[in-house]
């Protein structure tokens, strides 16, 4: 039971793939102009990685191997397919803010990463909480960096204004989303050590 | 002159890097040699130049077809072969070359700037073929620029004191923050 806990908290702060395994860039500095877009992006991707997760982990064994690459693609594709035709239904708004990145999902090395580094070799039950956590990671990392611009640039939190008058410019731009982000990374490594150091 | 505009708003005022933020893994990847980031930059243009004219009329045909919601897989298909078929002509052209991409070309496929790219491109409605390649063409200048500027960058990185936490990933983190300000100086231009 341990090593499925386990399995579902190491995304979180030890291999947290955006922040410790360095992955998924793009959208992790894209998007994070404020909270709520962090927030939609993560949670974006991680429907992404845990159906691919699920799905890749069901037909591991049908798929020859000098061509798995591709097949995982396709999977991810399709299902970043869906998530786009879903959110231009239900959630407008947000599609209309993150824009070029949804279908760049497809891209996204953590979805094929999991894919192949965990579903390829582990059960339907450890790649779905593989998946999971890994996508609570990634939105984890994506809302606070986004929470941290928001506050600094604009003043608010959430869409909550809690400053009158103008925040720093610069951290709602792109200069401040590699600053914040290279901090962030600085503070997340610390933390990743200390917890390794409590386990021994 | 709509050329000159594309080219100068791609290459410095909305730099595909620095501004558009796509292609950031290879960007800390293999930005640690000015030669490695030459090779990439070289590579990614190709494929870019020929992904975004493929995918310019494979768009088309799927608006004919009325199945546009099949865009993301179609592209992603067609960019992930051609960058299978620039790997075997660098294979047998370059093999210096392949080794130093080593792992980051097959990864070119996973690399959102030429997707994405070719999606820009494709909701533009008043490009043609010529404006197209015009375009990704000059989105991979920019590419280049900003890799081997910072892969210059890193060089001389490796040569300084830095804190000990802040080694590796972070420093490098700020240092694209600071090169990123630089270029929010050319918004200028536009």
């Amino acid at each position: 039971m341990s090593s499925k806990i386990s399995i579902l908290t190491k995304g979180l702060i030890k291999e947290n793939p955006a922040l410790i395994l360095i992955l998924g860039m793009c959208p992790t500095l894209g998007v994070t102009s404020s909270a709520i877009n962090g927030l939609g992006m993560g949670l974006a991707t991680t429907f992404v990685i845990l159906l691919s997760n699920v799905i890749i982990s069901i037909i591991k064994n049908l798929i020859p191997d000098n061509v798995h690459i591709p097949a995982y693609i396709v999977v991810i594709a399709s299902l970043v397919t869906i998530l786009q035709q879903l959110m231009a239904a239900y959630l407008p708004a947000l599609n209309e803010s993150l824009g070029l990145f949804i279908p760049l999902i497809v891209v996204n090395c953590i979805v094929l990463g999991r894919a192949e580094a965990f579903a390829s070799k582990n059960n339907v039950v450890d790649s779905a909480l593989d998946g999971l956590g890994m996508g609570l990671g990634f939105t984890l990392a994506l809302t606070v960096l986004g929470a941290i611009r928001e506050i600094l640039g604009s003043g608010s939190i959430f869409d909550l204004k809690f400053y009158e008058g103008d925040g720093i410019i610069g951290f709602v731009l792109a200069p401040g989303a590699f600053l914040v982000l290279g901090y962030l990374v600085a503070v997340t490594k610390r933390l990743s050590k200390k917890l390794d150091k409590k386990e021994e | 002159m709509d050329y000159v505009i594309i080219i100068i708003s791609s290459i410095f005022v909305n730099n595909i890097v620095l501004a558009k933020f796509l292609g950031i893994c290879p960007f800390m990847g293999v930005s640690n040699k000015v030669n490695t980031a030459l090779g990439m930059s070289g590579a990614v243009a190709f494929v870019m130049v020929i992904a975004t004219l493929v995918t310019f009329y494979i768009q088309k045909l799927l608006v004919s077809l009325g199945i546009d919601f099949m865009q993301t897989i179609a592209f992603i298909l067609v960019i992930a072969s051609l960058v299978q078929m620039v790997e075997l002509v660098l294979k047998k052209v370059s093999p210096s070359l392949y080794q130093a991409l080593g792992i980051f070309l097959p990864l070119i496929t996973t690399n959102c700037t030429v997707l994405g790219v070719a999606i820009e491109v494709a909701g533009k409605a008043t490009y043609g073929p010529a404006e197209a390649a015009v375009y990704a063409l000059s989105n991979a200048i920019g590419y280049g620029l900003a890799l081997t500027i910072f892969a210059g960058l890193r060089e001389q990185l490796e040569l300084s004191e830095i804190p000990e936490g802040m080694r590796g990933v972070p420093i490098a983190f700020i240092t694209a923050g600071i090169l990123a300000m630089a270029f929010m100086g050319f918004a200028g231009l536009a």
